[in-house]
């Protein structure tokens, strides 16, 4: 039971319970939506930016806990953050789930850092971090639409 | 239940003893993680008995040549070993005839090769094919193909609430058009076992040849292609105690006479000069390259292992452990099973309320039990359920009552976890 404890801490199963920032949001600056097709989960993101910061951020979908706890975890960790800053933060936290060489955790990770337990659960990474894939997703293609007006 | 009282009380009078078919099971024996393996994820993959195992061994070991190819003693001892198989898997399925059993790499490939070759020649534009809402995307995506091709109409027939074909609908999607109906024998997500000799005969009153996909149903029940009357029927070696890589497709040999090869290569050809080649008999026109000659040979040391255990006995303890698997899994608190056909078999496909199929895997696997979780390849079947996965534990004759007991106990835990 302590290795699932690990797993699922108690921070995962609230936000699994009761996840922040659901819902849809109007007159988003960026969208995406991901798929995990292993699992059957689905998650749309929305974004405002200004002047380059993450102003809001919503999701809506369904999944695992886990893939529902990291969205609802990720709008809160990149809100105020400039879209750099959440670029790194990405790293950071693809680190966390993967890297099993890696004893310590990370401090500016947060909260965030509860997920450290996914990376003895190679079948479950992926649900950790389809949020944060949707999310460079919508970054990338309205950079790209950015850079091509 | 100890396994003991099970063979008594399952059993009542007869000789199945499932320790005794456990012990021929070596993977049962180990302990992954440092405990017993509690295996029920039989509809991905079953596990392979000493028989096999041997099989595989003393052919690589003793009997390895080429096949249909040499002279020497060795490679005729191997073609065969293969062509044993061959005919031991006819018997099995009781074709008329060795030849009409072709090797497959699985029942993909079977389904394939019937759509590659029958289906392009049979079915043109406009045409229509049938299958229906429980398929496996192997049993979906091929016909697709197809249809995209000859811009021909794949048509769906679909099942009710409890997970039965609708007949009537079935019926009433046969026309003039249709030109093959492709359905599956059982159900991999639901574990519904169709009425396949019902079906067959529908079509057949109007013309209409049937393949049958036989991947769930040959573990589980004698499967006498004659008597069902299908024109196709495949399976695969890996869900019948067999090696991975082998399977076989059975046609009737009027078509496969009739049908164009699938692939180009060796052994498919009784002559070949750059102006024209002349291609092969059946079964060996469809059999392009160095066969997985191992794989037949293996395949063919399975299903003889079945029939030694026989179909009445495994039928017999299968049905025991669905019966008291069902009543276990409904003692746990907000599961519902999705698939509850009055004829299935072996699989107990569940959503636990509030809770993913994959926290339940991932928990579950904790303890020790290796479920499936997902959509098992069958992403229509979610859709028709209104759910985005399912749990599923499927069984097979090396089952036991505690291992459903210990599932129930892992299912408790998640539930433990996510209150």
């Amino acid at each position: 039971m302590s290795d699932l404890r690990e797993l699922y801490q108690e921070v995962i199963l609230d936000h699994n319970r009761s996840p922040r920032n659901f819902g849809p949001l109007e007159d988003a600056d960026l969208r995406a939506d991901g798929h995990n097709p292993l699992c059957g989960d689905r998650l749309s993101i929305a974004v405002k930016v200004s002047d380059g910061v993450v102003t809001d951020v919503r999701f809506e979908g369904s999944g695992c806990a886990i893939s529902k706890a990291s969205a609802s975890l990720m709008t809160e960790g990149i809100k105020g953050k400039t879209l750099d800053e959440t670029e790194v933060l990405f790293d950071r936290f693809h680190r966390l789930v993967t890297d099993r060489t890696v004893s310590t955790v990370d401090p500016e990770l947060g909260k965030l850092a509860v997920f450290a337990g996914v990376r003895d659960y190679p079948a479950r990474v992926k649900c950790a971090i389809l949020a944060w894939h949707t999310l460079r997703a919508a970054m990338t293609e309205s950079q790209e639409k950015v850079s091509t007006e | 239940m100890t396994s003991a009282a099970q063979t008594d009380s399952v059993h009542p009078g007869k000789t199945f003893d499932v320790e005794r078919i456990r012990e021929q099971f070596p993977i049962l024996a180990s302990k992954p993680g440092g405990r017993p393996l509690v295996y029920l994820d039989n509809a991905a993959t079953t596990q392979k008995p000493h028989a096999v195992l041997d099989t595989l061994s003393r052919y690589y070991a003793s009997q390895n040549a080429n096949i249909h190819r040499g002279v020497y003693q060795l490679s005729q001892d191997a073609t065969q070993a293969y062509e044993d198989a061959r005919a031991a898997i006819a018997t099995f399925l009781h074709a008329a005839e060795p030849a009409e059993i072709i090797f497959t790499r699985n029942a993909t490939e079977g389904i394939n090769l019937v759509a590659q070759t029958f289906g392009r020649q049979q079915v043109g534009e406009g045409d229509e094919v049938v299958i229906s809402t429980m398929e496996h995307h192997s049993n979906i995506v091929p016909w697709q193909m197809l249809c995209e091709e000859k811009r021909a109409r794949l048509r769906v027939v679909p099942i009710t609430d409890t997970g039965e074909l609708m007949l009537d609908e079935f019926v009433a999607l046969l026309g003039p058009r249709t030109k093959l109906v492709s359905l599956v024998h059982m159900s991999n997500s639901l574990g519904t076992v169709n009425p396949v000799r019902q079906l067959v005969e529908l079509a057949h009153a109007r013309d209409i040849p049937v393949l049958i996909d036989g991947s769930q149903a040959a573990y589980h029940m004698p499967v006498d292609v004659q008597a069902i009357g299908c024109d196709f029927y495949v399976v695969t070696g890996h869900k019948l105690y067999g090696p991975t890589g082998i399977g076989a497709l059975y046609g009737q040999r009027r078509w496969l006479d009739a049908m164009p090869p699938y692939q180009g290569g060796g052994d498919m050809i009784s002559s070949v000069t750059f102006e024209r080649t002349t291609y092969n008999e059946v079964p060996h026109k469809f059999e392009a390259g160095t066969p997985h000659i191992a794989g037949a040979i293996g395949l063919g040391a399975a299903v003889n292992f079945i029939s030694g255990v026989g179909f009445d006995a495994i039928a017999s303890h299968e049905r025991g452990l669905l019966e008291y698997g069902t009543l276990a899994l409904s003692g746990v608190s907000g599961l519902r099973l999705i698939g509850t056909a009055r004829d299935k078999a072996s699989i107990l496909s569940f959503v636990l309320e509030g809770v993913h199929a994959h926290d339940v895997g991932t928990i579950v696997d904790t303890e020790g039990v290796a479920i499936r979780t997902g959509h098992h390849c069958t992403q229509p079947v979610m859709d028709r359920y209104d759910v985005p996965a399912t749990s599923r534990a499927s069984l097979a004759m090396y089952n036991t009552t505690g291992e459903i007991d210990q599932l129930v106990a892992a299912l408790r835990k998640v539930r433990e976890v996510f209150g």
